[in-house]
């Protein structure tokens, strides 16, 4: 019999909505929530011996602490999700099975494909879930499916519901590039634009947001990609493929002024916003409506991070860290400037 | 962050890419190296253009939007400040 150690978020495990997003991590005894099903459905090869819950703020930073937890219930596959679309479940889910991974113990998460936590998971196996909580029944047979196979001994593949990075493998085929390349072109002369032996990555839909009712009532943020930072950029921010963001005071700051702050963007020149640096952060603007009242107020701080060749899988980080942290602080909207 | 939902303004110039990318509200600035300023104008004036950005983000902010949505400072009425604009600034 296989142990498994299931992971989920403070929702599915029963404890809270948004009120317990900075909840946990915590260890608890046998499955919880969905895991119940799922247990049921690996039973009686295997079974779920622990769950380790956290909440969806602060799980992405808190991956060391909940795969100790995990490691304690002496695991040998690491489950987590299904994460479904959400963004900051999802990448909580494939921060934990990669950081399992990293720690020797195998894993594998469940989520859907248009999940923004899908690229983090690197090697570790994600296994297609449906979109929305409403297809957890079908989610949870394909993830034992999946389960069962891993344990096994076997490894999944795209016939298995497989998503996210594959291995590209060297495989030899019965033809040769030219007529493969032939049988494609008449292929997608055939009707079908988008057959292809390479998939590329695609960028996925963004359902906007509400509209705030009225700007005067709420907090608003000053987030930038501009690489704005403070003094001679005392946190390393990098000038190009950043992996991180950073966040700088504002509270009693009416004007950045010149020379207390530069730009560490690689990607274009950087002259004017060393200059005067409103024309990446709008401060003095946004003060000024702030005391007319047309903004209900500014947030204490602003978020800066470096647009430049950063990959898609960190800006998707850094949009559901931004969009946490502003949750949690009150801020209801943000302007961010992109050079 | 529009997933999440915080309704956020994205204040560029390369608005095809805004676009392309699927940001929910964009708002077109004048050059790639100085979203909220315009380097041309002088200091009263850039505040100024700094400021109608920026009102032109809250109003971005306080609109529906079901698709990538462009808004442009002082849409709708009579362009009486084309005469004085810049053009815009691609390069870098």
């Amino acid at each position: 019999m296989a142990r498994i150690v299931h992971y989920v978020n403070q929702f599915f495990a029963g404890v809270g909505g948004e009120d317990q997003a900075g909840a946990g991590p915590v260890l608890r005894d046998g499955p919880v929530g969905p895991g119940a099903r799922l247990a049921e459905l690996v039973a009686p090869e295997h079974e779920i011996v622990a769950t380790v819950w956290c909440g969806d703020d602060v799980a992405p930073g808190k991956v060391d602490e909940i795969v100790a937890l995990v490691r304690s219930a002496e695991p040998d596959l690491v489950v987590a999700g299904p994460a479904f679309t959400s963004g900051r479940y999802g990448l909580a889910c494939a921060r934990v099975v990669a950081a399992a991974d990293q720690a020797g113990l195998a894993g594998v998460a469940s989520m859907h494909e248009d999940n923004p936590g899908l690229d983090e998971a690197g090697a570790v196996p994600v296994v297609a879930s449906g979109e929305v909580a409403r297809r957890m029944a079908p989610s949870l047979d394909r993830l034992a499916a999946g389960i069962r196979r891993l344990l096994a001994g076997e490894t999944l593949t795209a016939d298995d519901g497989r998503i996210g990075k594959l291995a590209r493998l060297t495989v030899v085929t019965e033809t040769t590039a030219a007529t493969r390349s032939v049988d494609l072109a008449l292929v997608r002369l055939g009707g079908d634009g988008a057959a292809t032996e390479i998939p590329l990555p695609r960028f996925d839909r963004v359902t906007p947001a509400a509209p705030v009712a009225d700007a005067s009532a709420v907090t608003l943020a000053l987030v930038t990609e501009g690489g704005l930072v403070a003094g001679d950029n005392p946190d390393g921010l990098e000038s190009a493929r950043a992996t991180k963001w950073l966040r700088y005071p504002l509270e009693g700051r009416d004007a950045l002024a010149s020379g207390d702050y530069m730009s560490v963007h690689g990607g274009y020149s950087t002259v004017w916003a060393n200059e005067d640096p409103h024309r990446i952060l709008p401060l003095d603007a946004a003060r000024e409506l702030e005391a007319e009242g047309a903004i209900g107020g500014l947030l204490g701080e602003y978020f800066v991070t470096t647009g430049n060749g950063t990959s898609v899988a960190n800006a998707r980080r850094f949009g559901i860290e931004w969009a946490g942290d502003l949750r949690n602080s009150g801020a209801r909207a943000a302007i961010l400037t992109a050079t | 962050m529009e997933r999440a939902g915080i309704p956020t303004a994205l204040l560029c110039n390369l608005v095809t890419i805004a676009e392309r990318v699927g940001a929910p509200r964009i708002v077109r600035t004048r050059g790639i190296p100085y979203p909220t300023g315009d380097p041309s104008l002088d200091a009263e004036g850039e505040k100024q253009w700094r400021r109608q950005l920026v009102e032109c983000a809250l109003e971005a902010l306080q609109t529906e939007v079901h698709e990538p949505t462009v808004f442009e400072v002082g849409q709708g009425r009579t362009s009486t400040s084309s005469a004085a604009a810049p053009s815009e600034v691609t390069h870098a």
